[in-house]
């Protein structure tokens, strides 16, 4: 499926999850609740459609085709 | 809550208390327009800073190294910020990202009316602190130096509020010390002077007008030498609320001679 990605396109497998999204993106293994599964702090948030996906339902969020999805996190600022 | 610092008695038994937190450090730190993420994390330890902004952007997996981890690293604790958002809608949204990603309630809400002054928005400042206190955040509302829109946030259920000493970034200092003195002497939560600063007299001055703390960035960041300079604000912080703990004499028109005149010797 395609979606968008911070701004840009992508193309992810059509039964692709939040935690499928992220994991692909920062490289790092999650386990069911949303967390690093090498207990470091992942430090990223989730919109999809302009809305917070909790990293407790990141697993069980199935994406769609046409989503818009936002993945942050901390810089530097203010 | 202890980043590397040492600190003398009188300063130990004087904690600054936000919603709970006790900080060894009245100094809080901002984290933009520092050229190198090492660079960053060696002014903030010579800060001795135990509080830290960041803000929230789009993640890119190229990036070299986690501001987060860092400052996780050091054992700094994080406050998240709203810059760049001009609208209470922008702003809640961005704080509950930042709740998530960060897994932190507190949030510095900046809601600016304008790049050219990125001075605060109070309609949009009020709506948002409103709306994210309802959904159970911890406002650091940074506002204007007016003390009648600091004591309305204060009553809108702000944990803290952040007066401005003079626009982001300008380094002019405390341009309306009189106001801020206002601000300190109602508010019942920590008060604390955000923006503006340019040197270390600014912050001793913003707390010797009785701010619980002071916030910086850039007076840092962009210092020829950014770790001396976050080790200059450490000490100033300091000595400005020991000053103002200590009472300073009172402001006089003439001359009060501080020796004698009896007993002088006499020549010829």
């Amino acid at each position: 499926m395609n979606i968008k990605l911070n701004g840009a396109d992508h193309t992810l497998s059509d039964d692709a999850s939040v935690t499928t999204l992220v994991t692909h993106i920062t490289g790092r293994t999650l386990d069911t609740k949303g967390q690093a599964a090498d207990g470091r702090k992942i430090g990223v948030a989730v919109a999809r459609n302009s809305e917070v996906v909790p990293r407790s339902q990141w697993a069980a969020t199935a994406l769609a085709e046409g989503d818009e999805l936002e993945i942050v996190t901390a810089v530097q600022g203010g | 809550m202890t980043a590397a610092s040492t600190q003398t008695a009188s300063t130990q038994t004087d904690a600054l208390v936000i919603d709970g937190v006790e900080f060894g450090s009245r100094l809080i730190m901002g984290t933009g327009g520092a050229p190198s993420l090492d660079g960053l994390g060696a002014a903030l330890l010579a800060s001795g800073t135990e509080l830290t902004t960041v803000a929230m952007r789009r993640y890119t997996p190229t990036e070299t190294g986690s501001l987060f981890q860092l400052l996780v690293d050091h054992g700094i604790r994080v406050l998240p910020n709203t810059a760049g958002c001009f609208t209470a809608k922008d702003a809640v949204m961005t704080a509950e990202l930042a709740r998530e990603a960060l897994e932190t309630d507190w949030v510095k809400l900046e809601v600016i009316a304008d790049e050219h002054t990125l001075l605060p928005d109070a309609v949009e400042l009020v709506d948002a602190t409103e709306k994210l206190v309802d959904r159970g955040f911890k406002v650091f509302a940074y506002t204007n130096d007016d003390p009648v829109l600091a004591l309305r946030l204060e009553n809108l259920g702000a944990t803290a509020v952040m007066p401005l000493g003079a626009p982001i970034g300008t380094g002019l200092g405390i341009l309306n010390p009189h106001n801020i003195e206002l601000i300190v002497s109602r508010a019942s939560v920590p008060v604390v002077l955000d923006a503006g600063i340019g040197t270390a007299s600014d912050a001793a001055l913003a707390m010797e007008l009785g701010c619980d703390a002071v916030l910086l960035a850039t007076a840092v960041t962009r210092a020829q030498n950014p770790v001396q300079m976050g080790e200059a604000f450490k000490h100033a912080v300091i000595a400005g609320r020991l000053a103002k703990q200590a009472g300073r004499i009172p402001r006089r028109e003439h001359a009060l001679a501080s020796s004698a005149m009896e007993g002088r010797a006499e020549f010829l």
